[in-house]
């Protein structure tokens, strides 16, 4: 199936979109190519939540369009869809299902066939560091594990564009490096755009950064280059606040 | 991709003690209910016996019985649709659902069908006890029928119109009120209008059951709860794609 996936899993052109009248998303296009991270960086209501409820289809722009796999997702949003996972800022669990239950239903959801369901869940479990906990109920795992959980439900099917919004929010150090890890993984085979306003983790494991603000991009480029934006390496937080602060 | 929706539903009710408790109650006033008119048919019995046409078992015992529980239903089926979609939207499970590769009408019939079959199983159980008269006793299973085909149009009426309440709001506890005062609120227009042909008749659910009630298969009954159960599907639907537009 890989050799005739297009290279770019992921296109989003001049989206805006407003509520009332208010302009919360300006003009924003993204791109994004497989094996690659990118990271939407910017304050908090800058727009990256929006941003990312638009491109997984749960909120439709007023203008713009996207594209998953070239496929028009307001057109054939069933097809498009099925390239996606999605983890929201609040991850989407039914706290009274078990973790197996849960996802065996998450993976069903997306169209996999029950015989594939068994093998994906055992390496999404693995892959997430949920086997302990497999047989217990959501509701009564602690926050760390639920985003894990929430971050498995968003990879067991393998989709090519993986969306994840704030992934380490909530986590432990260790567990911090244990998610970046795994998300660093993911990027060599899938496309990944994770929202964050932690700057180490945009250093770490983004390829890209876009930086938005105030619904508009003001920034799009690769890590290595935001750092060194001055000439200077090493000014990645400097060069941050200077890019927000500038807009009126 | 409905069923597993279904599932899904009928699973996490499962999953709750709550329900097991309803349950458990429901039964229990059903079977009481269910010996009172029986010990009442067994006193009036030798006065019956007497009249020339009398009514049967099947008439003073299982018609009430199913006119209990369309009423008792009325009251309850609001507390379960009140999950459906508010509860979702709560826990922001919906976007879970909004991102999957489903449509808007696959998401709301998964949620419909899966509540019907939940309260399907819970009703099957008046069937049954009437049918453990025919032990003793001839039983009109025409009347039965029909009661029980008029008792499941009854509660995809009541369903459907909680769900949709449902995905008007946030809150589920708004949802079940909501639906609720609109349920109570169709009864008491229907009961409280005196004229014959008043339209309040034409627009309460419970009112049309009224003939499957006396075994009387009216094609336009069934037709009215056919339009309520699918305008409120539609409405539903509409309003859930709506959450795209609006946020």
């Amino acid at each position: 199936m890989t050799y005739n996936t297009p290279e770019i899993t992921l296109t989003a052109r001049n989206l805006t979109r407003r509520f009332g009248n208010r302009e919360i998303i300006r003009d924003v296009s993204l791109e994004l190519k497989r094996g690659e991270v990118l990271g939407l960086l910017g304050h908090n209501g800058a727009g990256k939540t929006t941003t990312m409820q638009m491109l997984t289809g749960c909120l439709s722009p007023n203008s713009g369009s996207i594209e998953i796999c070239g496929i028009d997702l307001a057109r054939q949003p069933t097809l498009a869809k099925a390239h996606l996972g999605y983890l929201p800022e609040t991850p989407p669990l039914y706290r009274e299902l078990t973790v197996d239950d849960y996802l065996n239903f998450a993976a069903r959801l997306r169209g996999m066939k029950s015989v594939d369901v068994f093998a994906a869940l055992a390496r999404t479990k693995q892959r997430c560091g949920l086997e302990a906990v497999s047989k217990k109920i959501i509701g009564t795992l602690s926050k760390g594990y639920q985003q894990r959980v929430g971050i498995a439900q968003a990879i067991i099917h393998q989709p090519d564009v993986i969306v994840l919004d704030e992934p380490t929010v909530g986590l432990d150090p260790a567990q911090i490096r244990e998610v970046r890890t795994l998300i660093r993984e993911l990027g060599n085979t899938h496309s990944v755009i994770l929202s964050t306003h932690v700057l180490g983790e945009v250093e770490s494991i983004c390829d890209r950064v876009e930086i938005l603000n105030r619904g508009s991009l003001v920034y799009s480029g690769t890590t290595a280059e935001l750092d060194k934006l001055n000439g200077v390496t090493g000014q990645l937080e400097e060069n941050f606040i200077r890019l927000t602060e500038a807009q009126p | 991709m409905i069923h597993l929706l279904a599932l899904r539903e009928l699973r996490s009710l499962f999953t709750m003690p709550s329900t097991w408790f309803i349950l458990a109650a429901l039964q229990f006033i059903f079977a009481w209910f269910f010996l009172n008119s029986l010990q009442a048919f067994l006193d009036i019995q030798p006065q019956l016996a007497q009249l020339a046409n009398a009514p049967g078992v099947t008439t003073i015992i299982g018609a009430p019985l199913f006119n209990m529980v369309a009423l008792l239903l009325m009251m309850l089926v609001p507390m379960f649709t009140m999950r459906l979609i508010a509860e979702e939207r709560r826990n922001q499970t919906l976007s879970l659902l909004l991102s999957s590769p489903l449509s808007i009408r696959q998401i709301i019939l998964g949620k419909f069908f899966g509540l019907m079959i939940f309260l399907s199983v819970m009703v099957a159980s008046i069937p049954l006890m009437i049918y453990s008269l025919a032990v003793g006793t001839h039983l009109d299973s025409g009347l039965l029928l029909s009661n029980l085909l008029g008792l499941l149009l009854l509660i995809a009426s009541y369903v459907a119109l909680g769900l949709y309440i449902s995905t008007l709001t946030t809150q589920p506890i708004i949802a079940a009120i909501g639906a609720l005062a609109v349920l109570v609120g169709l009864w008491l227009a229907d009961i409280a209008a005196t004229a014959e042909n008043s339209p309040w008749h034409l627009i309460s659910p419970l009112h049309h059951f009224q003939s499957f009630s006396t075994g009387l298969l009216d094609s336009g009954d069934a037709v009215f709860f056919l339009l309520f159960t699918s305008v409120f599907l539609l409405l539903a639907m509409k309003r859930l794609s709506n959450n795209r537009i609006y946020g």
